[in-house]
């Protein structure tokens, strides 16, 4: 960077919510024209420094300087028009309403009188759009699109305000390879038009490829900042984790063991199984003590078929076989009293209840078999509830706290007991350790592991390529709703499973 | 992604309502006549307003249940206040409206409270109100001022021209006497929703209320002015629903304070028939009309279908009959939403 | 989750003023209530004015219930007036041998009895049973019996006033046991037999937990379907119990009249009790003592000379603060 003012500058800037600091003295600086990353574990300040910035949050302390003024957003509106525009980790426009709504709401071009220009708002959404090469019918309601062009709208908003830097929360979390690779792309082009902009992403590879510099945050600190080129992957990854590289380098990536499971008889026997639009042929299987990877990127049917298998969503073909017997099951409920558990992706939105304890939420599944005539054994209860907190290591104050007052991987590790005290037979894991920081994702992992030693199936799908590298025992990649390849523990590598997913099936061999 | 012809629910129960009116036409004399569309029309006016308001609130996905004992509030002051005059009982009987809205309004977006229940709690201190004001029974209006034009008389009448009513008129005679025949709550009640639709699909506000129904985070975090853009949704609710309480006092000449019960519920029914759906975000303004409308024609189907002595049906048969049609077009709603999010999912 | 410590963070002060409010708040609002009329109401501390005010909150406390039980899986009940009609109307056809005469008074009786509650409670089941089935918002769903429903019930009297005089049924609300009315005594079998469902068995659990989070109920093996049906015919059942009370206490079936406005009075018995309305947690305590006070308030205001009218501002203030107490916790 040659010797410029930077566009942004926050300084010392502290947050305190109740008791707890989650921003001390931390810092950030983003150039004109430049792609920032922003990178840390969970809770290690990055949103919050973000929604000090676009004025969702106050800051209690420190200064913030844009474009040579001193800043003070008082809402992500006002942050919006002085030119600082944020797309959220979540897609947040409103699905029911047209493209051009969702692209000018806020700041409607209007007419005489006040009344809306809906032709000159779809004509500018059509131009604002094309810049991207996207190409769509902008009367259309959003929700009609794929998510890949609901970001693309979204992006196309923020841009569309003029924005001299534009914040992205975790924006690839959704998208599949394709649509990363165009998203890139896109920022380039922001680049190349002089917008800069902050990239908050847990995907390495794509900060290598997207930014400029790097600026790493730790509990609530900036610990580093440094040019994209000057630091090697592990050493961002250190110094995320504040840790000595020697240390990083023998942990490995995951904690997953080698996988020398005693693999039993077949257990879970999948044929042809065809489910909406999304899965069209998938056959695989999985036998007792077995971790199975089901690879695939984001769209290609892979949760889909984890929730047919579970009967979470009905299958519309196909032959399923569990434990020997029929596996055609018509409700969750029976999926599980046939020994089946599943944890979904969404923990918040399909895993958890928040209001109902530890104790509650551990044992919902297993509730009716603590019961007598309906009633509940609540001294059996609790002592299966302490035995699993203790076993797997549960962070709570008690059984009777509320699972919403726990961190992300506890609330995790009690969804994982749910299933676990049901002694069940086959586990279907979907994306088991995403936004869990690494401490207690290496702690599941493991658990997993020593699980499928105990003879337990696990079917477990993962966006990140190294846990089912070293996690699974097989592996299979599905494309486009079919199974694309196969690989036993020998064959199974990174670049296997990508060949896999990019080629098909053909080149896979 | 193509865009075929798609039968929207308001076009089906336009069609529904129109279908209904030629049959009804063509089996009963005088269902078109003057007499009987001024009557249905006065009494249907109020309902509409009611329902036009309730349209804004639940397209911004919220719900208003205090409009119907607002509106018998309202006629309570408008005809406490009709000895002064035309003005002075209008301008009381909304203004009692919008006070109401407010307070629904500031309850909502300041005391965070949801909707069903502060409205529900407006609702009651409405009631209240207004038993309190008029001393439990109904207040007579003053027959002294031009207050009870607002709800008796024809307001486009004295254009009708005396030869719409002459034998073998052509049609776009009679159609002409028909329109201009229509009673001055019509007019008022037609003014409103035209005003209604252009706000909806022609201002930022009107596409905030839709924007804030569909979501409400994703609204605020696109910088719209949500809280803002919900109060003043109940503002609107409260005021039509004051409008519709002077009237209800003119039409009948009283204030009538226990009136208004289920209209709330009546209005909900408009909206959900006209084919907005009801948790906000998608809605029309139009179908809410032709809602309002179908549900009153219903009710005078049956009253009709009574005074020919084919069958005989007691008034009680209403509720049943509006009851199940609200299960009905309920039932569609659900099944053409749940199509719908299919397409959004594939 | 962040949005929420900002908020406690500013309002610290208020939040721990509110917390006890909010936990003990209905305690301590019946408690003042009661110490006020004690000091201000003549004749208050009387066995009669107690029999009063029970009897008066009885059927508000049996329906609040059922709409506890409902509103604990996210929904809302507003056809309860509507059921207790039909319930109520369709009584005294059997015992006074309308409907077909009956050799035995108390056959009469106790098919007056049982079917009309029978009749209610499948009214309720085919309210879970739209919700279910067309997946329809629980207020709306419920609308439709709201509206229809008394209808149903005056279309099936002609919506005639049935005045009877049949001692041996009206005992379910006058009669006494203990010097307790017989009524008082059905209000607290179904308070705590609500009470030990929700707390001691694995339906209770599952009622929370489909409505602290359906899907992530439905996806651990809870019958989510089933619980909901089950809710509702229990809110059905409920109002029909109170609408056979209502009749017994008046000696006389009306359509037009029984339960109405009974499910806003059930709402609010609820909110002020401090179950939350979004689902996921319930207070059948909080609901007697939510109904306890909604009644004793508009005793106060009365036997104080404030007119009913009044009374009906009083409880709209009421569920606001209750529910703003609420709010307070929850963020």
């Amino acid at each position: 960077m040659i010797d410029t003012k930077p566009l942004l500058a926050m300084r010392d800037v502290d947050k305190v919510f109740g008791n707890a600091a989650a921003l001390t003295a931390a810092s950030l600086e983003v150039m004109p024209a430049e792609v920032m990353a922003v990178v840390g574990q969970n809770g290690a300040g990055k949103s919050t420094m973000i929604k000090i910035l676009n004025g969702a949050y106050r800051r209690d302390a420190g200064t913030i300087e844009f474009d040579g003024k001193a800043w003070s957003a008082g809402s992500p509106q006002q942050a919006q028009r002085a030119g600082i525009s944020t797309i959220f980790q979540e897609i947040n426009l409103i699905a029911y309403r047209t493209v051009t709504e969702n692209i000018f709401l806020g700041r409607e071009i209007k007419r005489f009188g006040g009344l809306l220009d809906w032709k000159a708002m779809n004509a500018g959404a059509r131009s604002i759009l094309k810049r991207f090469n996207v190409d769509i019918d902008v009367t259309l309601p959003l929700g009609d699109f794929s998510t890949a062009i609901q970001q693309m709208v979204a992006i196309a908003r923020a841009v569309s305000f003029e924005a001299k830097l534009v914040i992205m929360d975790e924006p690839t979390s959704s998208l599949d390879e394709a649509e990363v690779a165009v998203l890139l792309k896109t920022i380039h082009q922001l680049k190349a038009e002089g917008v800069a902009v902050i990239f908050v992403s847990h995907k390495l590879d794509e900060l290598y490829e997207a930014c400029d510099r790097v600026t790493v945050m730790r509990d609530g600190r900036t610990v580093a900042v440094a040019k994209m080129a000057e630091i090697s992957k592990l050493q961002l990854v250190a110094a995320m984790l504040g840790r000595d590289l020697a240390d990083v380098r023998a942990r490995g990536a995951t904690a997953f063991d080698d996988g020398n499971h005693a693999i039993g008889e077949e257990l879970l026997d999948v044929k042809s199984l065809a489910v909406g639009r999304r899965v069209s042929d998938v056959s695989f299987n999985i036998r007792r003590g077995e971790i199975v990877g089901l690879a695939g990127l984001l769209g290609s049917g892979r949760t889909e078929t984890a929730r047919a298998v579970f009967a979470a969503d009905q299958k519309s073909k196909g032959n399923i076989r569990f434990n020997n017997k029929d596996g055609d099951f018509r409700s969750p409920a029976q999926a599980i009293a046939a020994g089946m558990g599943y944890c979904s992706e969404d923990r918040k939105v399909q895993g958890i209840v928040p209001d109902m304890s530890v104790a509650d939420n551990l044992t919902l599944a297993l509730l009716p078999a603590l019961s007598k005539s309906g009633m509940i054994d609540e001294a059996a209860q609790r002592r299966i509830v302490l035995k699993f907190i203790k076993d797997i290591g549960i962070k709570c104050s008690s059984p009777d706290q509320k699972i919403r007052e726990l961190s992300g991987g506890n609330q995790q590790k009690v969804l994982l007991a749910r299933w676990l005290c049901m002694n069940p037979k086959l586990l279907v894991l979907d994306e088991p350790t995403r936004g869990i920081d690494v401490g207690a994702k290496g702690e599941i992992q493991s658990l997993i592991g020593r699980f499928a030693d105990e003879g337990l199936g696990v079917l477990m799908i993962s966006s990140e390529l190294e846990e089912i590298v070293e996690g699974a025992d097989r592996v299979f990649v599905i494309r486009d709703g079919k199974i694309a390849a196969e690989m036993g523990k020998s064959e199974i590598s990174e670049n296997a499973i990508m060949q896999a997913m990019a080629h098909g099936a053909e080149q896979s061999n | 992604m193509t865009r075929g012809f798609k039968i929207t629910p308001s076009l089906a129960v336009l069609s529904v309502l129109v279908i209904l009116v030629t049959l009804a036409a063509l089996r009963y004399d005088g269902f078109l006549g003057t007499y009987n569309v001024q009557s249905v029309l006065r009494y249907v006016s109020m309902f509409a307003l009611v329902s036009l308001g309730m349209c804004f609130v639940i397209m911004s996905g919220g719900i208003d249940l205090s409009v119907g004992t607002t509106a018998a509030m309202c006629s309570v002051i408008s005809a406490l206040l009709s000895s002064y005059g035309l003005l002075p009982g209008l301008a009381g009987g909304v203004a009692g409206g919008l006070l109401i809205g407010v307070l629904n309004g500031i309850l909502i977006t300041q005391l965070k409270i949801l909707p069903f229940i502060a409205t529900l709690a407006s609702m009651l201190a409405a009631s209240g109100t207004g038993l309190l004001l008029a001393g439990n029974q109904s207040v007579s209006v003053s027959y002294d001022t031009y207050f009870t034009n607002l709800g008796q008389g024809d307001l486009l009448s004295f254009m009708r021209p005396a030869w719409v009513d002459a034998e073998g008129v052509n049609t776009l005679g009679s159609f002409l006497g028909f329109i201009l025949s229509f009673p001055t709550p019509a007019w008022i009640a037609i003014a409103a929703y035209v005003v209604g639709g252009l706000v909806i699909t022609q201002t930022a506000f009107g596409r905030h209320v839709l924007a804030v129904g569909g979501g409400s985070e994703a609204s605020r975090l696109m910088g719209l002015p949500v809280d803002r853009t919900v109060f003043l949704v109940y503002v609107i609710s409260g005021g039509l629903a004051g409008l519709a309480g002077v009237i209800l006092a003119s039409q009948f000449g009283a204030g009538q304070p226990i009136e208004g019960v289920g209209w709330e519920l009546f209005a909900i029914a408009s909206v959900v028939v006209g084919g907005t759906l009801l948790s906000g975000g998608k809605g029309s303004v139009l179908g809410t009309l032709v809602g309002a409308l179908l549900l009153g024609v219903i009710y005078t189907i049956l009253n009709f279908e009574n005074g020919m002595g084919w069958i005989s049906l007691s008034a009680y048969w209403q509720s049943v009959v509006r009851g199940v049609f609200l299960l009905v077009v309920v039932i569609l709603q659900s099944r053409l939403s749940s199509r719908d999010k299919l397409n959004a999912k594939a | 989750m962040a949005q929420n410590r900002v908020i406690r963070a500013e309002q610290q002060q208020v939040f721990e003023f509110g917390s006890v409010l909010r936990r003990y708040g209905v305690v301590i609002a019946l408690f003042l209530l009661v110490a006020f009329n004690f000091a201000f109401t003549p004749n208050f501390a009387t066995m009669q004015t107690l029999s009063l005010n029970l009897t008066q909150v009885c059927t508000i406390v049996i329906v609040g219930v059922g709409m506890t039980l409902v509103i604990a899986t996210g929904g809302i009940d507003l056809s309860v007036g509507a059921l207790m009609a039909i319930a109520g109307a369709m009584s005294p056809k059997f015992f006074t041998g309308a409907f077909l005469p009956l050799p035995n008074i108390y056959l009469g009786i106790a098919l007056g009895i049982f079917i009309p509650i029978l009749i209610a409670g499948a009214f309720g089941l085919f309210n879970g049973w739209l919700i279910n089935r067309f997946s329809i918002q629980p207020i709306i769903a419920t609308l439709v019996l709201f509206i229809a429903g008394r209808g149903i019930a005056q279309v099936s009297t002609n919506g005639d006033l049935q005045v009877f005089k049949v001692p041996e049924f009206q005992a379910i609300a006058i009669g006494r046991v203990l010097g307790v009315p017989f009524q008082v005594w059905i209000m607290f079998a179904v308070v705590v037999a609500a009470t030990w469902v929700l707390k001691r068995t694995v339906f209770g659990r599952q009622v929370l937990a489909v409505g602290g989070n359906e899907e992530a109920a439905r996806l651990s093996g809870v019958p989510v379907k089933r619980v909901k049906l089950i809710v509702y015919a229990v809110s059905g059942f409920c109002s029909g119990i109170a609408g056979l009370i209502v009749i017994a206490m008046n000696s006389a079936a009306d359509a037009n009249l029984i339960g109405l406005g009974m499910e806003l009075d059930a709402i609010a018995a609820v909110a002020v009790g401090g179950t939350l309305l979004t689902g996921g947690r319930a207070s059948i305590m909080g609901t007697l003592l939510g109904a306890l006070i909604i009644q004793l308030v508009r005793y106060t205001l009365l036997a104080n000379g404030v007119p009913d009218a009044a009374a009906l501002v009083v409880k709209a203030g009421l569920i606001i603060v209750a529910v703003w107490l609420q709010r307070q916790e929850h963020g």
